[in-house]
């Protein structure tokens, strides 16, 4: 070979049209490189199709029916009335509401304590053991939760505060709270742990007590990190189903104290989706309240998102 | 169209043939708008050793990033001017990978891929399609021996390659370079974390290895570019200050005064 | 030199005080869970057996076992995988591999956020707007099983990116240095090297669908049926809404049948993820770089 190059100087441009050429692994590369690209935006196209067959199925509804302010101020929601129904979604709201709330009293303290024990305090083995077992604690199915809510919640609430229900928004507060609660700890902690160990380093050679550095260098530091797991959680909350479904007590009603029975925005779905004609103004009604627990979410990750954004650009 | 042994159109150079294998011309490299590089412009003939000296940061890794083209996949970085690798512009290459396959890296840090020894070097034989045991066979034997690794890990060929000596990475790289059977083979640095016996040994084999292959040789140590460059070139923040024949610069036959500084060590 | 002693005494005892109250509240997170789990092994327990497992609901559901459920429970979720695992793969690719820093990036990014974020019932919404009516796959497997695939996507594609990030950078470097090509290095260097954490995100989403009740209340799983499911396009029994079933639904239910079932199903969920977890901790301490 080398021998013809050199009596042929003209081959160098012959043979590099032989090295270079497109081969089957190159045309495969760029097959396989399409397909990879349409799974990377199945995501994209996935919450586009959440909203528009959800907006698809209830879009007759929201145009013959819906009033927005009967939605928003009414709390009659009687969707099966046949003489009159009304689709006033306020009692709902503040179902969910309530419960949400609740819950958050619960999850906040107790997830940002946690976090900070596991992520700063504990060493070693025992913080290795907490993060799993926080880890497990948040994979228990919503409809066991609820489960536990109807039956062990239920009995000890009645019991404990003589009252006469003991499904109403502070056993699905509770219950939604201790759901809540793991996945809040562990986004906590990882903001905890995405403050760098100079910070801790400069601020304990400075002579500060572990406690001073954290309350004044990774509390601070984290602080957006901390907001956007307290927005998490109220999101989880928010669109919680099987627990709220079988805990609340699932009475339309505006609330007068704790240890009323209420109803969610999604266990009003969960419950009657079922007992509705496809295409009636019930089923439509269904549709839009999930418009609207889908928009409510989607402002909560994005907001979640922008502020953790915002540690980003720091 | 495969071959198994190392020998396929255009891959050895005759020494002396003198046909450019690398040709720059003005080439400018930015990463995000930030200039690495700027104005080069050299050839490398074919068979020699072509050295680059230079302080760090003075764009020599970006130079040999920019011939086998990774800024392809790189959002950072941009390449400007024109690169003729084997006579044909790289953007102008339409298998980009035909294009590396015909050059051979060795990066400052070994990378033993967490593959056995064996399958480290027959990767690239199987990239382009060898499949015979039996060929497969000859190519890794072949190039560990020209590599001077094969003595020493002839009977552990299954153990894994990233698990060798930081010395003996260093020169399973280089066999894997070799078993790519490339045009070019560029070397970045190699030296930077290996002991000095495994840099005398792999100094050898370039030795060896420049009566087949053309070589770019990027180095820190200026004593390792007198012992084995040809020609070399000095890179300083981004320039190309001098170009010469080794044995000239360092005999004190330099146009720019930095160059002589740089070599004498008063800087660098 | 020492004058500061006494405010130091001060702080460390602040800082003890502060330490205590956080542990106590990390363990008043756990603690309850952990009884509730006791009290569900000691009032479901008993009713784990032969015939619990294997045999079909007897008297209305009142009696007998939960076998339709648990079968339906593996099919839902099997069916799920094949659909969600392949395309969260490459989803993880594009993202690892591909993706530049960029607008697209980023709402993939939030799209994927929002994916798991969207409440179940609206995901069930979608399930009964997209595949049960749209695409008219009726209320079936395949309708719920595509709706808990959508769902759990997010699941399989961190998992996945994670461990494919986690492959050193140089490999591929050196990888396309020989001339191997984006799609050869991926899948004779990136993948290899990931697999294991892409099995751990596999069973984690495993765990996470087999829960699911919201999700296939009204895509494909029915509270009751006398048969098991011939193909993808029958609806099913499942295990999760079996329990919300018979705790809400039917009247004369023996109290300790529903503990048995939650048993079951928490019992599935965790040895899942502990198996995953243990996984992930077993490979932590076996890299190969």
């Amino acid at each position: 070979m080398a021998d013809q190059k050199q009596e042929q100087p003209m081959q160098a441009a012959t043979s590099i049209d032989a090295i270079d050429k497109r081969n089957l692994d190159w045309f495969l590369d760029k097959g396989v490189q399409v397909l990879i690209f349409i799974g990377g935006i199945s995501a994209i196209i996935f919450v586009l199709g959440i909203f528009v067959f959800i907006t698809k199925e209830g879009f007759d509804f929201v145009l013959s029916r819906f009033d927005l302010a009967e939605f928003f101020t009414s709390p009659n929601w009687r969707p099966t009335s046949s003489a009159n129904p009304t689709y006033g979604a306020l009692a709902l709201i503040v179902g969910t509401a309530s419960v949400t709330g609740t819950a958050m009293i619960v999850a906040i303290p107790f997830s940002l304590g946690a976090a900070i024990y596991i992520g700063e305090f504990a060493t070693g083995k025992t913080r290795e053991a907490l993060k799993i077992l926080v880890e497990l604690l948040a994979a228990i199915p919503s409809v066991v939760w609820g489960f536990i809510g109807l039956s062990i919640m239920n009995a000890l609430i009645i019991d404990l505060f003589n009252v006469p229900i003991g499904l109403n928004i502070f056993n699905a507060g509770v219950i939604l709270g201790l759901m809540a609660a793991p996945i809040m700890t562990t986004i906590a902690e990882d903001a905890l742990k995405a403050v760098p160990d100079e910070y801790r380093a400069a601020a304990e050679a400075m002579g500060a007590t572990r406690w001073q550095v954290i309350r004044k260098v990774v509390l601070p530091a984290a602080k957006n990190g901390l907001v956007a797991a307290v927005l998490l959680g109220v999101g989880r909350g928010f669109g919680e189903t099987m627990a709220v479904l079988m805990a609340t007590g699932h009475s339309v009603q505006i609330p007068d104290s704790i240890f009323d029975s209420v109803r969610a925005l999604t266990a009003t779905i969960a419950a009657e989706l079922g007992e509705t004609a496809v295409g009636s103004d019930h089923y439509g009604a269904l549709f839009t309240l999930g418009i609207f627990l889908f928009i409510v979410t989607f402002l909560i990750n994005l907001t979640a998102d922008l502020v953790v954004r915002g540690i980003k650009k720091k | 169209m495969v071959e198994p042994a190392v020998n396929t159109p255009g891959a050895q150079a005759a020494s002396g043939n003198g046909r450019n294998v690398v040709e720059i011309k003005n080439l400018s490299i930015s990463y995000s708008g930030q200039t690495a590089l700027e104005g080069v412009n050299l050839t490398v003939r074919e068979g020699e050793i072509f050295g680059i000296i230079g302080p760090a940061g003075s764009g020599k890794t970006s130079f040999l990033k920019a011939i086998n083209r990774m800024d392809l996949f790189s959002t950072a970085m941009e390449v400007k001017g024109g690169i003729r690798f084997l006579g044909r512009d790289v953007k102008d290459w339409r298998n980009v990978y035909a294009l590396r396959s015909r050059v051979g890296v060795v990066f400052p840090l070994p990378v033993g891929l967490p593959l056995s020894v064996y399958d480290n070097v027959a990767l690239a034989p199987r990239l382009r399609g060898v499949k015979k045991k039996a060929d497969l066979d000859i190519i890794v034997e072949r190039c560990l021996q020209r590599a001077a690794l094969w003595d020493e890990v002839k009977d552990r060929l299954d153990s894994l390659g990233s698990l060798l000596s930081g010395g003996q990475q260093q020169r399973l790289t280089i066999a894997r370079s070799l078993s790519q059977d490339p045009d070019l083979l560029m070397l970045d640095e190699f030296s930077i974390a290996v002991d000095p016996v495994t840099t005398m040994r792999i100094e050898d084999v370039l030795k060896e290895l420049r009566k087949e292959i053309t070589i770019i040789l990027v180095t820190n140590l200026v004593q390792q570019a007198r012992r084995l460059a040809d020609r070399t070139a000095f890179f300083l923040n981004g320039e190309c200050v001098e170009i010469g024949e080794t044995e000239a610069l360092f005999t004190g036959t330099v146009k720019d005064q930095r160059t002589l500084d740089y070599i004498e060590g008063r800087f660098g | 030199m020492f004058v500061a002693t006494d405010l130091n005494r001060q702080n460390d005892k602040i800082q003890q005080r502060w330490r205590i109250l956080f542990m106590v509240m990390t363990l008043l997170l756990i603690l309850p869970v952990l009884i509730i789990l006791l009290l569900l092994i000691i009032r479901g327990g008993p009713m784990i057996s032969w015939t619990f497992l294997f045999e079909f609901p007897e008297q209305g559901m009142t009696a007998g076992g939960i076998f339709p459920a648990l079968l339906g429970t593996i099919f839902l979720v099997s069916v799920a995988l094949i659909a969600s695992v392949p395309l969260g793969i490459a989803a993880a690719l594009y993202l690892s591999e591909y993706a530049g820093d960029n607008w697209l990036t980023r709402v993939i990014n939030l799209a994927i956020i929002n994916l798991a974020g969207v409440p179940s019932i609206v995901h069930a919404l979608f399930g009964v707007g997209a595949f049960v009516i749209f695409f008219g796959f009726g209320t079936s497997i395949l309708a719920a099983s595509l709706t808990l695939a959508i769902m759990t996507l997010p699941v399989v594609i961190v998992a996945t990116k994670e461990s494919l990030q986690a492959v050193p950078q140089a490999f591929r470097e050196a990888c396309w240095s020989m001339g191997a090509t984006r799609w050869q290095t991926i899948r004779r260097i990136v993948i290899p090297n990931a697999v294991s954490g892409i099995l751990t995100g596999i069973i984690l989403e495993v765990s996470r669908t087999a829960g699911e009740t919201a999700p296939i209340m009204f895509t494909g799983a029915a509270f009751f049926l006398p048969f098991l499911p011939e193909s993808v396009f029958d609806s099913t029994m499942a295990l999760s809404l079996h329990l919300y079933v018979i705790s809400t639904q039917v009247p004369g239910v023996p109290e300790a049948l529903p503990y048995g079932v939650a048993l079951l199903l928490i019992a599935i969920v965790l040895v899942m993820n502990a198996i995953s977890i243990a996984f992930r901790v077993y490979l932590r301490g076996k890299k190969k770089w």
